[in-house]
């Protein structure tokens, strides 16, 4: 009997087709409920507390060891070419071009879209997402959209926050500790960032990264097996697909902002 | 009398569904009467939630027709599988449904799992929606608990939160999926009870899904008792239980032999086991 049986592969695309249309539909789905969910504010301003309070901590301790890391490499490396005070101007552009929005989207990743798909996905095991359907309001609408709208706000936030602790973890390796100059490491910093070419773009960048991390834990949730054994698959599967999809993401975003 | 009563608030007809191959109600036809507790037995498996479920609209039946009573009862009633989304929605609103397990929403609090559907489809003031909520929750018997979490309170008192909930938009329908599924002796008399009570006093229509039978026999004006994907009686409690069909007869007395088997089809045990051992 053969290995290869065309009917199996034929059977796989075609469901991968549908799980990526379901996908497709839902996203739009999502959306369109951008009216709807800024109209009734305080449920996306719940998220936002909610997931930027579950962030925070472990952004800003990431950032400022991000920080560190950058202060010190980067003297070492730029010391070589006589250029150590350049080293505020490299951290900061380290942070806010890539770092900052590729690092916090990975984080928001592993510890609020986890916790958005096993919300999400214990909510469906337990049957209030078919509670709500059958109460006449639309779980999409009430349940996902403010969540993704949340979790799209709040990314650039989180960005911020990691890259402006991660500037200042720089710093305190830079001049408190090495003894570069406090003049020449901020002066350098603010004579080189743009704000529209390195922030602006930094900003876009994770808001695309909110987009995919916040939708993909919340279909992976969505469409969890109703089971301890499924949500628990779910969970993760959106760290997995987050991830290589914020890296992948992150090469065609940076090819097109900073090769034009 | 209103002639809008002698009309049943649903009626199936010839409805099949299934999943694949696999067929889970096959041409059935039944009607749920208006103003009554019909319950619902069978087998487990038997497709009882998926009847619920496709009277709710969350599941679409492959053939037939569910037909849903109009409120005004002028104008001939709608077929929930062919509703558009905005019919649906008007139609779940004169709907109530208790889910096996109360589904309460666990990020919220007692009062505010009743108030959920009358802040979703009422601009009623702060005042009044405490007002509506309090009393639901006093004819289930938990107003005093309406601070408390649902991780808080036991089963058989999520579930009559629950109710209080479904009822909330004073529904004309309320579909109760194993209400009674877990509960201790007294939990259960008590559900039993007020199921009916609320049936009576409110003016509903009820479907219960049970197995039960005693307090579901205690408590219906109509039991259809569902086997094999067919409708294998439908009557009085005293006229199914005397029912001479096999099927029926065996399910009512809890036999283990029957119609029913017991064992999974399989091979002859004395096949299976020859030659197990390489």
């Amino acid at each position: 009997m053969s290995w290869f049986r065309p009917a199996d592969v034929g059977f796989a695309t075609r469901q991968t087709l549908a799980e990526w249309g379901h996908g497709a539909r839902l996203l739009l789905r999502l959306v369109r409920t951008a009216g709807a969910s800024f109209k009734r504010f305080g449920l996306v301003r719940d998220q936002i507390f909610f997931l930027g309070n579950y962030s925070l901590a472990i952004i800003s301790v990431s950032g400022l060891f991000v920080g560190f890391v950058l202060g010190l490499q980067g003297y070492y490396t730029l010391q070589r070419y006589g250029s150590s005070e350049a080293v505020g101007l490299l951290v900061a552009l380290s942070l806010v071009r890539e770092l900052g929005p590729v690092v916090t989207a990975l984080l928001f990743a592993g510890r609020a879209g986890t916790s958005l798909t096993a919300e999400i996905g214990l909510m469906k095991a337990g049957e209030q997402l078919s509670a709500m359907e059958m109460m006449a309001v639309d779980p999409v609408q009430r349940v996902l959209a403010p969540r993704f709208w949340g979790g799209v706000i709040v990314m650039p936030l989180l960005a911020a926050v990691f890259s402006a602790v991660g500037i200042l973890g720089g710093y305190v390796v830079a001049v408190l500790l090495i003894g570069i100059d406090s003049g020449a490491f901020w002066s350098q910093m603010q004579g080189g960032v743009d704000v529209w070419s390195d922030i602006g773009n930094g900003v876009i960048k994770s808001l695309v990264f909110g987009v995919a991390v916040t939708f993909i834990a919340l279909l992976q949730g969505y469409e969890a097996q109703a089971t301890p054994e499924g949500v628990s698959r779910a969970t993760t599967r959106t760290v997995v697909v987050s991830s290589l999809s914020v890296l992948g993401l992150d090469f065609v975003l940076t090819v097109m902002m900073f090769s034009i | 009398m209103n002639p809008l009563n002698t009309l049943p608030l649903v009626e199936l007809r010839n409805l099949t569904f299934g999943y694949g191959e696999r067929v889970i109600l096959d041409d059935i036809s039944l009607t749920i009467p208006r103003g009554k507790v019909t319950a619902v037995m069978g087998a487990s498996g038997g497709g009882k939630t998926t009847l619920l479920r496709l009277i709710g609209g969350q599941w679409k039946a492959q053939q037939g027709q569910i037909l849903l009573q109009r409120q005004s009862g002028q104008e001939p009633a709608q077929d929930v599988g062919a509703m558009d989304r905005h019919e649906l929605i008007l139609a779940r609103r004169r709907m109530g449904m208790l889910f096996q397990f109360g589904a309460l929403f666990t990020d919220l609090s007692v009062f505010e799992n009743v108030a959920f559907p009358l802040r979703e489809h009422t601009d009623l003031p702060q005042a009044l929606i405490r007002d509506v909520v309090l009393l639901k929750l006093n004819a289930v018997g938990l107003r005093g608990a309406r601070e408390l979490m649902p991780s808080e309170i036991s089963g058989g008192m999520a579930r009559r939160v629950a109710l209080a909930r479904a009822i909330a938009l004073d529904p004309e329908l309320v579909m109760y999926d194993e209400p009674f599924a877990g509960l201790d002796p007294i939990s259960l008399g008590t559900a039993a009870r007020l199921i009916r009570q609320l049936n009576d006093a409110m003016g509903l229509t009820s479907i219960v899904v049970s197995h039960d039978l005693d307090e579901t026999f205690q408590i219906a004006d109509q039991v259809i008792v569902l086997a094999n994907g067919k409708v294998a009686a439908q009557g009085t409690p005293d006229a199914v239980r005397n029912s001479t069909d096999p099927l029926v007869h065996q399910f009512v007395n809890g036999l283990s032999d029957g119609p029913v088997q017991f064992h999974y089809p399989a091979l002859p045990i004395g096949q299976d086991f020859e030659g197990a051992v390489p």
